[in-house]
């Protein structure tokens, strides 16, 4: 079933449209990413599903729903979670706590006033659980801003999964980290993202992450969708290659 | 662990000690000195209130004044329209009042950030301030209102004869006990998931939205908090100073309060308390010595500012590592 | 009763003042990105050089020799120098810390600005009503209206013309635009951005220290005008916009039409009806009518 569709959504920056009467659809559990070269329009794609910025026109359901005009805080409640491209953590606090706070949010507990936030077993519990899953759990006590930047990736990552969405959508999860740390870093992702069911789209520009990780490639181009399948029917795909991938294929 | 989080029984540790030094105090020293510390209590009160603003909400406001203001004026009212005596109404008054101008001015305020913020505030105290002159049949105008003292414990504690016996005995202690349940309060509001909140969207005001938590109504209800801890203190001060005039709805009273907090460290719990004491002797002291005590505070706010950014507590914390760990 | 063309400019005359005072305080948010909680002081500052000059020179005479008007600017220009030397010395340190410290540093300043003031002339105002009174008055109307009030209107008008041509057809203009577009871009490209935002900086305490020079004749120089004066400055860029010159200037003539107003149908609630028109403001388009805030 189709967990996320937009129809005819559009957003222009003064001249420039950046997305273009997009439509858009994405079955519920699949893995997809979002490629395209700079100012193709995915992360403002990304920024209008997930709530940042309103679209001009068009429509955003969300299983079936229609979540257009939803605020932020609506669409997480109904499910929608997302990383940053330049990683937005809460630098002051620990590890820890940037997990539990998504915790606490999600029970609706970040109202209570009089309670003390160490004393939730139940919740410090569940934030080292997801902290072992994104193997940060050594790194819990220190504090967000004093981590590395392949940590920090993980970690904004950690903090939209501690939400439990039901669609999960990740601007560039490996972008300023060096090559060799890009796979385990995907490898935890998918994981992560396999075993809770979630459905992630994915922007990426890294096109070995695109291709080893992603089942579904959807290529965009100036604020349209080139293409849309598999690894295959991307690679073959001469107005892809010209435009994003280069001349060279590997 | 971050800075702002210090383990429970550690804080109960030292602050035990303290506590009953302070409890022997008036037996020790000179009654004036016991009234002197009152006062610094009383700014300390405030200053917990203020901090929660900006310490972990990262707000700083430069019109506080306004709710120390409304706890000062609405004890001078209850006394003056309603011919109340007890302490418990004129606290009760002073959170009233403090509150609901809190409530008012926050949901003016907290859509903003940064400087649109400070402006804004100071601009709104600026208002209450001029129309404490303007209606000067009710405010009693620049000659303020008098209060006499008042009495304890629901009419059970009386001043008597002695005046200055009752503020550095009786009402020192029940300041002080104010100040206690006070810290305690918002100790646990600052480790709550509510102050984990706050702290995150000091931090990340985006990444807040985004992780479920509605910014600013999380803003409006620690605005609130923040005004009526100073609102308390208000009330707590004018039996102390016996009259209150509209100075202390003046920006320069916020500037003060800005001015003790950064002293002692914003980044700290305790950090505000110890530079509202510090302070109060510094003013103490020093206003006899010198009439542009404004030009000191800001000499000292500026060498504060790019020699010693983390107040006094903040640079001890970082000079001694268990003292950190402990408060 | 006032005719309304006396109304009408005595709103321009206020206008003309926090123009200069609003304008420099946007041109330097604009550029630098900082607010300087001292910006009505420097105006303050500029009205008391300007009296204090203007009045050693005078000594005990009652009539101005129309030379002393050249005087005038004598505060705009310790307030620029005041600005130069602030920059480079409080400001620069904190541009890449915390936003608080730029606003505590400058309230800071703004603290030891008041009691410098005390300390230099003292706790009474000064006046130089000579300068004032001695450009004498028109009728209008049946009304009579001192000239000089005329003058700077006269006077704003001019600076708002100097300084769009200053930043729009001018080499520095350019240069000062695009550093306010793009700081680092402007510096890649070879652009000393010290330099600009030092005199960018000085610029803007220029023009409010000038708003204090040509309104003390009428005024007097008083402790505690700068903050009133600051707090009015952001009034009018919260209704034009920070940032924006033209929004200073159309928040400047809605300041000063409206206070006019205020002034003359509810004398006791002006300044109550200045901030209720900002709150407005605030609440319906939170970046002011031109903002890039």
């Amino acid at each position: 079933m189709d967990i996320l569709k937009t129809t005819q959504l559009a957003k222009s920056f003064g001249e420039t449209h950046a997305v273009d009467h997009v439509d858009f659809t994405v079955t519920a559990g699949e893995v997809l990413a979002l490629i395209g070269s700079n100012g193709a329009g995915k992360t403002t794609l990304i920024n209008l599903i997930s709530g940042l910025i309103p679209p001009d026109s068009g429509r955003i359901e969300f299983q079936g729903a229609d979540i257009t005009g939803a605020s932020i805080h609506r669409k997480i409640e109904l499910g929608i979670a997302r990383s940053f491209q330049l990683v937005n953590l809460f630098d002051q606090l620990s590890v820890h706590d940037n997990v539990t706070l998504a915790i606490f949010s999600r029970e609706g507990r970040t109202r209570r006033l009089l309670s003390l936030a160490d004393a939730d077993v139940a919740v410090r519990d569940e934030a080292v659980l997801v902290l072992k899953q994104f193997g940060l759990d050594g790194r819990a006590g220190a504090p967000a801003g004093g981590l590395s930047q392949g940590e920090r990736k993980l970690l904004d990552v950690a903090v939209a999964y501690a939400l439990k969405p039901k669609l999960l959508l990740l601007d560039e999860p490996t972008s300023g980290v060096s090559t060799r740390e890009k796979a385990p870093i995907m490898d935890i992702i998918s994981q992560v993202v396999r075993s809770g069911g979630i459905t992630a789209v994915i922007v990426e520009h890294d096109m070995d992450v695109v291709f080893t990780y992603c089942p579904r490639i959807v290529a965009m181009h100036q604020g349209t969708i080139l293409a849309d399948g598999t690894a295959d029917e991307i690679r073959n795909n001469a107005q892809v290659t010209a435009n994003l991938l280069g001349t060279q294929t590997a | 662990m971050s800075p702002l989080t210090a383990r429970p029984r550690r804080v109960l540790a030292w602050s035990a000690p303290v506590l009953l030094g302070l409890v022997a105090l008036p037996y020790v020293v000179p009654p004036y000195q016991t009234v002197l510390l009152t006062y610094g209590l009383v700014f300390a009160i405030a200053a917990l209130g203020f901090n929660l603003l900006l310490g972990y909400t990262g707000l700083l406001s430069f019109g506080h004044s306004a709710y120390f203001g409304m706890g000062a004026y609405a004890v001078a009212f209850a006394v003056k329209y309603l011919k109340a005596e007890s302490m418990e109404v004129f606290l009760l008054g002073g959170i009233v009042a403090s509150g609901a101008v809190a409530a008012l001015f926050g949901l003016l305020c907290v859509r903003y950030t940064k400087i649109f913020f400070g402006i804004l505030t100071m601009a709104l105290s600026q208002v209450l301030w001029s129309l404490a002159f303007k209606f000067f049949w009710v405010t009693g105008g620049s000659d303020g209102l008098r209060v006499p003292t008042p009495t304890l414990l629901g009419g059970s504690v009386r001043a008597g004869g002695d005046k200055f016996d009752f503020l550095s005995h009786r009402y020192y202690f029940y300041v002080l006990a104010v100040f206690v349940v006070g810290a305690a309060v918002m100790w646990v509001i600052v480790h709550s998931p509510f102050g984990k909140a706050l702290q995150a969207i000091r931090d990340n005001e985006t990444r807040a939205e985004f992780v479920g938590v509605q910014v600013w109504h999380y803003r409006w209800v620690a605005f609130l908090i923040s005004g009526v801890f100073t609102g308390v203190a208000g009330a707590l001060w004018v039996p102390l100073n016996g009259l209150t005039t509209p100075d202390i709805l003046h920006w320069t009273f916020s500037g003060k309060m800005v001015f003790f907090t950064v002293l002692g460290g914003f980044q700290t719990f305790f950090g505000p308390v110890i530079g509202a004491i510090i302070y109060n002797y510094l003013e103490t002291y020093a206003v006899g010595h010198t009439v542009y005590w404004q030009m000191v505070l800001g000499i000292v706010l500026v060498v504060m500012v790019l020699a010693l950014p983390a107040g006094i507590v903040g640079t001890l914390k970082r000079l001694a590592p268990r003292v950190a760990k402990a408060t | 009763m006032d005719s309304l063309i006396v109304h009408l400019l005595n709103a321009l005359l206020y206008a003309s003042v926090m123009f200069l005072i609003a304008g420099g305080l946007s041109l330097i948010y604009g550029v630098m990105r900082i607010v300087n909680l001292a910006h009505g002081n420097l105006y303050a500052f500029g009205a008391y050089v300007t009296a204090w000059a203007v009045g050693r020179v005078l000594g005990g005479a009652t009539e101005a020799s129309p030379w002393l008007y050249a005087l005038l600017p004598v505060g705009a220009l310790a307030a620029a120098a005041l600005g130069a030397v602030l920059e480079p010395t409080l400001l620069r340190p904190l541009y890449r810390r915390a936003e608080e410290y730029q606003l505590l540093i400058t309230f800071g300043l703004l603290l030891i600005l008041e009691d410098l003031m005390r300390l230099l002339w003292g706790p009474y105002p000064l006046q130089v009503s000579a300068l004032y009174e001695g450009m004498g008055s028109l009728t209008i109307d049946e009304s009579i209206y001192p000239t000089y009030n005329l003058a700077v209107i006269v006077i704003g008008g001019v600076a708002a013309a100097a300084l769009w041509a200053f930043v729009y057809r001018t080499q520095f203009g350019v240069v000062l635009r695009a550093t306010s577009q793009n700081m680092r871009m402007a510096s890649a490209l070879g652009v000393n951005v010290n330099r600009v935002y030092v005199q960018a900086f000085t610029l803007g305490c220029f023009m409010a220290g000038l708003g204090g020079a040509v309104i003390v004749p009428q005024q007097g120089a008083v402790l505690g005008m700068g903050v009133d004066a600051l707090i009015l400055a952001f009034v009018v860029v919260v209704i034009g916009g920070l940032g924006s010159l033209e929004g200073a200037l159309i928040g400047a003539l809605m300041v000063g039409v409206v206070r006019e107003a205020g002034i003359t149908f509810f004398p006791e609630i002006e300044l109550a009806v200045l901030y209720l028109m900002a709150a407005v403001v605030l609440l319906i388009r939170p970046a002011g009518i031109l903002g890039r805030a």
